[in-house]
């Protein structure tokens, strides 16, 4: 294979400058998430672990073996979105190992308003969810929540990607035979009981779990019962009395090694049809890419840098160098794993969108799972390309990426600006993980031509009136504009609304795609078959 | 030489004469016990006989069974080891009855010295020197009373038959005499079957020495030179040397000499060892040494001998029974290096070296020595072995060689220190601390030695903090390999930004132990532990000590100590839960036909407590955990599903 030879100079001005931003960059979301980590107020954490509860990352570590990889989603989800911390949307998703087995958890955080859905609470489940269902993962619920954010209610409870739709997908993963495993420890009130309720098989923790569809008040106010919640929902009901659930734990503790048991007994078997190799760590050292990238996204630099410290030996065998060079494609190996990678090294033209196009298709042929590395600007523009026919060739691409049944696998390293985005597998595109990197930027197109844009219509319409317009007031009319993309194309605005599954830190981008990948080779891979491609 | 031996014993020396035999192209046949059925010794050898049940009054003693057992498999000669029937000339005399070779003096040689105050008679008369004493017939306590004042005290009392210490009593006031003598009565008869005693001189800073002889059916006898037995706890040998430490050129003639002189006295065929009781309150003085007793039979400690002089005792015993000459002139035997032994034994020396019992679940020896030494392996078990109570609780002799004796001490605690047990309690962290001993190494040793230093032999520091951290690791299996080439296998404890720490309970004794594991980004292990002990980073995770993971435990190795840790299962929570519900409700509708506890009976977990008659079965419903019935049901009631049969109470409360 070919390796790839370095350009960079670690002693360089700029190396270092971009070092020491990308640095800063890192330490910024380190310190928000390690706020995350702690999850609810002091007072919330006392409270619950008074009860004689672990704290939510307590269990997920209890749960999963010893030193598994935990492959969070949405970490970040809810950030600065609610007017008050609802930390990790108040419910922690990831994959993790559980007997040698990958599982997708589910972890409702009741430190964190009782574990209440909030809309991106429910978003964040869904996605959890469907990441579970497309790449065949096991299910387990750590259930404690006090079930829909009541004064959310609207934006939680009646849509098609709202509450219902956790239980419609425990159904149709279980009758695609993905284990769905409850384990309640705390409240599971109303609709949320439907989640142990619908589980192949459930736990409940005794003096902690309750599940009913109405609490004692409920019942009191409507039939005039007096009932204790452990009478009425208590684990020595459901598992003796009612059958809504199947072990009896004792604490927590217990629930998670009964849980730990079940895995154990699920009889899974991961079974990978990739011709794989003995993994090998990149040639050039990965932390390399802080200096690496320019701090300025509109500064372009060789993806072929980036590539080389993500993949095996920094081995890349290239597809068509010489041809449509804006967009680098070939074949390498990700912790032995064949890969397919496509990088942007500037615009793209029709040629770099046919090569694109040709690239996904030999993939998709010979079965190999494509990683797509996103610093776009979007397709050229002018009368030249738009004759050349950049459109029905950006249409290619885009209905290569929209088709392609192999994993796909997204990471945003710099702009993800218009079109751009679609032809490199954005977030509509259903990439099994989409993961950004902390100096990325996401938006319709960068604020710049955003201002421009708006100024010249604005300037159009000034004058066609025979009016006037300053340099000085278009400088401040395009102010709030670039304020406003450059405030909602960061990284965390994005990753607060899930259009991604989170930021990660650049130098690790290797460990999180092979984590990524080997998670989503559980499901097998698919045979793809194309639409009609735009001749 | 024999075509085919059965050898009538177990263990280590079964698997040893086994090792010689094949050697020399000799079959043989393993005999068994229950307990023994898939024991090393019958996996090593040709065949392999069933002699009866465990105990060795069923087996291994039953000398009609091993004959027929030889007969049946057309063994031409019995190799008795050690202990069991080795020394039994009835059993001699069975074995030659029924034209079989038995490996071994004559049945005259064993009379001749098995009775210590005439084997001491006769080796007066035979001119070797035997410690002052009265072993004469009569046995009255006053006239035993007065032959201790003429030998003056301290004095020790021996029973007349026997060995191992068992019937021996150290008397040093007349006053103490009395109560002395019956003690050493009783245990002589519970022992031997005969309480005979007999009174000898107690030697101050007295030092066990022992020489090897051999002989042969033709009148040749010679000596393999001297084995120092010191070091032993209540007669017990713990680690044996050859050569004795401080040995000089005079001491060692007259007493190899004389062990010559002994063994031709009474024309002894075959390996034997004749034990002297040396002074060395002087120095080894070569006046100073007296005749005890002469072993007819081959000692377990003889792999020493082996080792410093290159000869295979087993093959000769098997060469002079089979009728050859003795292999070697008494000029042809040279003395080379120094050699150790170690008894490595099931037992608690912190509770007084009480026997222990278990499945070795963990078993490892050393094998490469440091350079320059050797060391030689004798065991009869294998990991997964039990030592069971019917049996000697030894699990193996550690043997090593070397041209110095301080090169061969070093050799021993290097062994003791990479021996790894786990499953049962063993004195491996004993023997090592004997052997680091100041005075053991310097070679000042007698018999007082481990009896003087006990309290600091037997004293075992509590675990390090890098120990529990080791346990904790394998508690939780870290680490554990998967298929190594999945990221999910190899990139340990990754996650965004942070770590996730996973907690596991220890108990070591009477502590319980909480400790977290987490991984840090360059994929090593992190412990905390609870206060008083710290946290361990993964810096000196690199050097932690070797463990063993067992059913419910994990065993730690530093040295050649070996640290036990409980790991609660959460799963067993699921017996507390059961226990909890405090009532036995019933399963299904029906008759309560029998009541057989009532209320405020303490009853213990599998009890049967009544019996349901439902759908024309009886459902016996037993006591799910110890407990106190609070309420039971009638006899004769009729009970729907549900109804509760039996309440416990609560804390003991009726």
């Amino acid at each position: 294979m070919a390796t790839l030879q370095t350009q960079i100079s670690p002693a360089s001005e700029s190396f270092r400058a971009n070092a020491e931003r990308m640095r800063e960059l890192v330490a910024d979301i380190a310190e928000k998430a390690a706020g995350i980590e702690r999850g609810g107020s002091d007072e919330a954490r006392e409270r619950h672990q008074g009860r004689g509860k672990l704290l939510p990352r307590e269990r997920l570590a209890q749960l999963l073996d010893t030193g598994s990889p935990f492959l969070e989603v949405g970490q970040f989800a809810a950030w600065s979105m609610y007017g008050e911390d609802i930390p990790a949307a108040g419910i922690i998703t990831g994959i993790g190992r559980v007997e040698g087995t990958e599982v997708m958890v589910v972890v409702n955080d009741a430190t964190v308003k009782g574990g209440t859905y909030y809309p991106l609470t429910v978003k964040k489940h869904l996605r959890a969810q469907e990441i579970a269902l497309q790449n065949n993962l096991p299910c387990v619920y750590l259930v404690d929540s006090g079930g829909a954010n009541l004064p959310n209610q609207d934006e939680v409870f009646p849509d098609r990607e709202h509450f219902g739709r956790i239980f419609y997908n425990q159904a149709n993963m279980s009758a695609a035979g993905i284990p769905q495993i409850a384990c309640v420890m705390g409240s599971c009130t109303a609709g949320g009981a439907y989640v142990p309720a619908m589980s192949d098989e459930t736990i409940m923790v005794r003096n902690q779990a309750t599940i009913f569809l109405g609490g004692p008040p409920l019942v009191k106010a409507a039939t005039g019962e007096d009932v204790s919640a452990e009478e009425l929902g208590g684990a020595d009901v459901h598992t003796r009395l009612s059958g809504v659930a199947d072990h009896y734990a004792m604490d927590d503790e217990h629930a998670l090694a009964i849980c730990r048991r079940i895995i154990k007994n699920l009889n899974r078997n991961k079974a990978i049809s990739l011709n794989l190799q003995k993994p090998v760590p990149p040639l050039h050292d990965p932390h390399e890419l802080y200096g690496i990238v320019p701090t300025d996204l509109r500064q372009p630099y060789d993806v072929r840098e980036v590539i080389a410290r993500l993949v095996d030996g920094s081995e890349f065998d290239e597809f068509k160098q010489n041809y449509g060079t804006t967009l680098v494609t070939g074949f390498g190996h990700l912790h032995g794993m064949p890969v397919g990678i496509l990088g942007n090294n500037g615009v793209l033209f029709s040629e770099s969108a046919l090569k694109g196009t040709h690239f996904i298709e030999l993939c998709c042929q010979r079965g190999i799972p494509l990683i797509f590395l996103q610093n776009i600007t979007g397709f050229m523009v002018g009368r030249k390309y738009e004759a050349g026919g950049i459109a029905k060739d950006g249409a290619k691409l885009v209905m290569a990426v929209a088709t392609a049944r192999v994993p796909k696998l997204t990471v945003i390293i710099g702009g993800s600006f218009g079109a751009g985005n679609y032809g490199m597998c954005g977030r509509a595109y259903s990439p099994r993980f989409l993961w950004m990197w902390p100096n990325a930027r996401i938006s319709v197109m960068g604020g710049e031509q955003a201002a421009t844009v708006l100024a010249m219509v604005k300037r159009e319409g000034i004058e066609r009136k025979g009016g006037q317009w300053s340099a000085e007031e278009e400088t401040k009319f395009r102010k709030p504009i670039l304020m406003k993309y450059e405030h909602e194309g960061h990284p965390l605005y994005s990753s607060a609304r899930l259009w991604d599954d989170g930021i990660i830190d650049p130098a690790k981008t290797r460990e999180v795609l092979a984590l990524s990948l080997s998670a989503a080779l559980n499901a097998g891979i698919e045979e793809t078959k194309f639409g009609v491609f735009r001749m | 030489m024999f075509g085919k031996i059965l050898i009538a014993n177990r263990g280590e020396i079964a698997c040893r004469v086994i090792r010689t035999t094949r050697k020399l192209g000799v079959r043989t046949v393993a005999v068994y016990s229950d307990a023994d059925a898939r024991a090393l010794h019958v996996e090593m050898a040709d065949e392999a006989v069933h002699i009866g049940a465990s105990p060795v009054g069923e087996s291994y003693l039953r000398g009609d069974r091993l004959i027929a057992a030889a007969l049946a498999t057309g063994a031409q000669a019995i190799h008795p080891g050690y202990g069991f029937l080795s020394e039994n000339p009835d059993f001699v005399d069975q074995v030659m009855a029924a034209g079989l070779v038995f490996i071994g003096p004559s049945a005259a040689s064993i009379r001749a010295m098995g009775l210590k105050d005439a084997a001491k008679r006769l080796m007066e008369k035979a001119g070797v020197p035997v410690v002052p004493g009265y072993h004469g017939e009569a046995q009255e306590i006053v006239l035993l009373a007065s032959k201790a004042r003429e030998i003056g005290y301290p004095v020790l009392i021996k029973a007349r038959a026997g060995g191992g210490g068992k019937g021996m009593r150290r008397v040093d006031h007349p006053g103490d005499f009395s109560e002395a003598l019956s003690g050493a009565r009783r245990e002589a008869k519970a022992a031997f079957g005969d309480d005979r005693v007999l009174v000898e001189k107690y030697v101050d800073k007295p030092r066990h020495i022992e020489v090897q002889v051999f002989g042969d059916n033709f009148g040749s006898a010679v000596h393999l030179y001297e084995r120092d037995c010191s070091a032993q706890r209540r007669h017990q040998k713990v680690i044996e040397e050859a050569p004795a430490p401080g040995m000089t050129p005079a001491l060692r003639k007259a007493m190899t000499e004389a062990a010559v002189k002994a063994a031709k006295a009474i024309s002894y065929s075959g390996a034997g060892t004749i034990e002297f009781i040396v002074d060395a309150s002087a120095g080894l003085k070569a006046d100073r040494f007296w005749f005890m007793e002469m072993n007819t039979r081959l000692q377990v400690e003889h792999p020493v001998t082996e080792m410093v002089t290159g000869v295979d005792l087993v093959e000769w015993q098997l060469r002079v029974a089979s009728g050859e000459r003795l292999p070697k002139t008494q000029g042809e035997i040279v003395l080379a290096g120094h050699a150790f032994e170690a008894r490595l034994y099931a037992e608690d020396a912190s509770k007084g070296f009480l026997p222990a019992t278990g499945t070795l679940h963990h078993l490892k020896f050393p094998d490469a020595p440091p350079e320059g030494t050797a060391i030689r392996v004798e065991t009869g078990v294998r990991a997964g072995d039990a030592i069971s109570p019917f049996y000697d609780p030894m699990i193996a002799k550690l043997v090593v060689h070397a041209e110095h004796r301080t090169a061969a001490l070093a050799a021993l605690r290097d062994a003791l220190g990479r021996t790894e047990v786990a499953g049962s309690i063993v004195n491996t962290a004993f023997l090592a601390a004997l052997a680091a001993d100041v005075d053991f190494a310097a070679g000042d040793v007698d018999t007082g030695l481990i009896g003087r230093h006990q309290d600091a032999l037997v004293a075992v520091a509590a675990p390090s903090d890098e120990a529990i951290a080791a346990a904790a690791l394998a508690a939780t299996d870290a680490g554990a390999p998967g298929p190594a080439a999945d990221p999910w296998s190899s990139l340990v404890g990754y996650a965004h930004f942070h770590t996730l720490s996973r907690r596991t309970r220890l108990r070591y004794g009477e502590e319980n132990i909480l400790a977290s594991v987490s991984a840090r980004p360059d994929g090593r292990f992190q412990v905390a532990l609870e206060a008083p002990h710290d946290a361990i980073n993964s810096h000196d995770l690199r050097n932690l000590p070797r463990t063993a993971r067992w059913p419910g435990h994990v065993t730690v190795f530093e040295g050649a100590v070996g640290y036990t840790f409980a790991v609660p299962d959460p799963l067993a929570k699921a017996d507390e839960a059961a226990a909890a519900s405090g009532s036995l409700r019933a399963p299904m509708p029906g008759l309560v036909k029998l009541v057989r506890a009532a209320a405020g009976d303490t009853v213990i977990k599998g009890q049967p407590l009544l019996i349901l008659e439902a759908m024309k079965m009886e459902h016996t419903i037993a006591a799910p955990h110890d407990g106190v019935i609070a309420e039971i049901a009638a006899e004769g009631a009729q009970v729907s599903d549900g109804t509760v049969l039996v309440r416990f109470a609560e804390d003991g409360q009726v």
